[in-house]
This record gives structure tokens, C-alpha cells and sequence, in this order.
């Protein structure tokens, strides 16, 4: 048994492509960060970081053709560590 | 149950031929069922390795500039080289999960064999790095110094460093002998359509390990570049 793959399933070169891109925004990152951005420094290593990873579950993990609840699932792992980021930062902000 | 099953599942027509457990409807739910199981563990290991990224947030924003000197003490080349081995090892996983999916036994052998090399290169490096920094008076403890150009807190950044990388080569390590014991087992199996389940779950878990280091690379390796 030799079945075909289904015909929305992504082939090398699409996955060639996007290991492509994920290894043209390292050298990006690295490039930036000899760049003085001032504080905008780690925001832009973030903002590639961020594009890195989600390039990574949606193609790589299939995100993007998975379940809706999957998707639920990650989005309320990364929602919970918004809260946890956000309490404990707002308290460290905010001391005098 | 006979309602048809309106959440779209990439692998159905091929997940057909894979032994269905009892409490399953079919081999497409059961699919769901392991695949639901794997997001949920990734979200909590989301949360277990924020809890370093927190604590790696406070203290960089109280010493930003005992962490900017710290950093510079890593070695950025290393650091990018393992970045570019790692995403590969992603490309190649990706292609293992694809290969198992179309039922190609023996270019999936070989595929999870290159991600279970690449992981173990990776270590390999991790520890060269690792050999360096302590040599260099990095470890915090008794033989950590530094000079007088850095702050205190430099010991606190290279604490949360030895922490968060060691615990993210503790997942490769534990992803390579995964990827080896797989790649053994397609290696053997008649029935490599009873493992593109497992297999497809064993990508998950390591692109996550990817997507951890994604975020460990410029926090750690980076925010003491430019001048």
C-alpha cells in the first residue's frame, strides 16, 4: 500500500523554502544586533524571533491545517504566559 | 457517533491502516485524540520554560547593563552555527514526518537518523561552549570571576544562562535518544503506518525544542553586540 500524499500536503520545496527563510532571518538577527537601535534593539530581535516561530508551528507544525482546538490549546499556553509576563512585569515597572 | 466529522485532519486518508484502540471511533479520531494530547503537553512546557524567560525579563530590566557586558562574553559564532543546525534539524524532522506519512520506510530511517545527528552535533558544540565558559570563569560558584568591567549581576546572568540552555539540552538529548529509538524501530516494523502517529508527535516535540531555542538565541547571544 502506496498511498498518494493528500493534495494539500506541502511538498521539499515548500518546506525548503521555509527552512530557507528561517535561516535567512538568523543571519538577519545577527546582522541587527551589531546595529546600535538603542532600545529598539531587542524589539527587533523579538519581532524576528516571533515571525522565526511562527513561520515554525504553522509550517513545520502544521499548525495551520491542524484542529481549531490545537490551535486553542497553544494560543491559551502563550495567553498564560502573557499573564504571567504582564502581572509580573507591571509590579516590577511600577516600583518607585 | 455517526455524525461525519467536520474538523479537517491532514492525515486521514493514510491514517486508515493504523490499528484503531477500542475507545476510538476511528483511526482519524484517535489521530485527533494524540495530536490534542501532544498541544496540550507543549503548553505546559510553554509555561515551564517561562518561568525562566520571566525571571531572565526581571533581572535583565534591574541590571541591564551588567546583562549587555555578560553577554558579550558569550560566543556569538557558536551560538549562530547551533541556531542554523538546529532550524536544519527541523527541515529535516519536517521531511521525516512527510516520509513516514507516504509510507516511504526507508527515507524515513534516514531522515529521523540525520535529525537524531544534528541533535547530537548541536550537544556536541553545547559542550565545547560549555568546556569554554568554564574554563573562562564563567560557572557561577567558586571559581567564577570576572573583571572589573562587569557588574554584579553578570554572575545572574550566566546563573539564568548555564539554567536555560542546560535545561533546553536536557529536551535535545532527551529528543535524540527519542529520534534514535525511532528511527530503530522504522527501521524493524512491518507496519510503518502504525507509527506515522507517533512519529508526527515526535516532530512536534521537536520543532517546540526549535522554538524554545529560538527565543534563548538573541536574549542570550545578542544584547551586548553593538557598542
Amino acid at each position: 500500500m502506496n498511498p498518494d500524499p493528500a493534495p494539500h500536503s506541502p511538498t521539499v520545496r515548500d518546506y525548503a523554502r521555509i527552512t530557507l527563510a528561517l535561516l535567512t532571518l538568523l543571519v538577519l538577527t545577527v546582522a541587527v544586533a551589531y546595529m546600535n537601535l538603542g532600545v529598539w534593539s531587542t524589539a527587533a530581535a523579538m519581532l524576528i524571533a516571533v515571525i522565526k516561530a511562527v513561520l515554525i508551528i504553522l509550517f513545520f507544525m502544521h499548525l495551520k491545517a491542524a484542529a481549531p482546538l490545537n490551535r486553542v490549546v497553544l494560543i491559551a499556553g502563550f495567553f498564560w504566559l502573557a499573564i504571567m509576563l504582564t502581572l509580573a512585569m507591571s509590579d516590577f515597572l511600577s516600583r518607585g | 457517533m455517526s455524525q461525519p466529522d467536520p474538523v479537517p485532519v491532514i492525515a486521514a486518508p493514510h491514517a486508515a491502516d493504523a490499528p484503531v484502540a477500542h475507545q476510538f471511533d476511528d483511526a482519524a479520531q484517535q489521530r485527533n485524540a494524540a495530536t490534542l494530547g501532544m498541544w496540550i503537553f507543549l503548553a505546559t512546557e510553554i509555561l515551564f520554560f517561562g518561568g525562566m524567560f520571566l525571571a531572565y525579563t526581571v533581572y535583565r530590566y534591574r541590571f541591564p547593563e551588567d546583562f549587555r557586558h555578560a553577554s558579550a562574553h558569550t560566543l556569538i559564532w557558536v551560538g549562530t552555527i547551533n541556531t542554523a543546525i538546529l532550524l536544519l534539524s527541523s527541515f529535516t524532522m519536517v521531511l521525516a514526518v512527510r516520509a513516514s506519512e507516504l509510507r516511504n520506510r526507508v527515507a524515513a530511517v534516514r531522515l529521523l537518523c540525520a535529525t537524531a545527528g544534528l541533535g547530537a552535533l548541536f550537544l556536541l558544540i553545547k559542550a565545547f561552549e560549555y568546556r569554554h565558559e568554564i574554563a573562562e570563569g564563567l560557572l557561577p560558584g567558586s571559581l567564577f570571576h570576572f573583571g572589573p568591567a562587569d557588574g554584579p549581576a553578570a554572575r545572574l546572568f550566566f546563573y539564568i544562562y548555564f539554567l536555560m540552555t542546560g535545561v533546553h539540552a536536557l529536551h535535545v538529548a532527551i529528543g535524540v535518544v527519542l529520534l534514535g529509538g525511532f528511527a530503530l524501530r522504522a527501521h524493524r516494523t512491518r507496519n510503518l503506518a502504525g507509527m506515522a502517529t507517533s512519529i508526527d508527535l515526535l516532530g512536534l516535540y521537536w520543532h517546540f525544542v526549535d522554538v524554545v531555542w529560538v527565543f534563548l538565541f538573541p536574549l542570550i547571544y545578542l544584547i551586548g553586540r553593538h557598542a
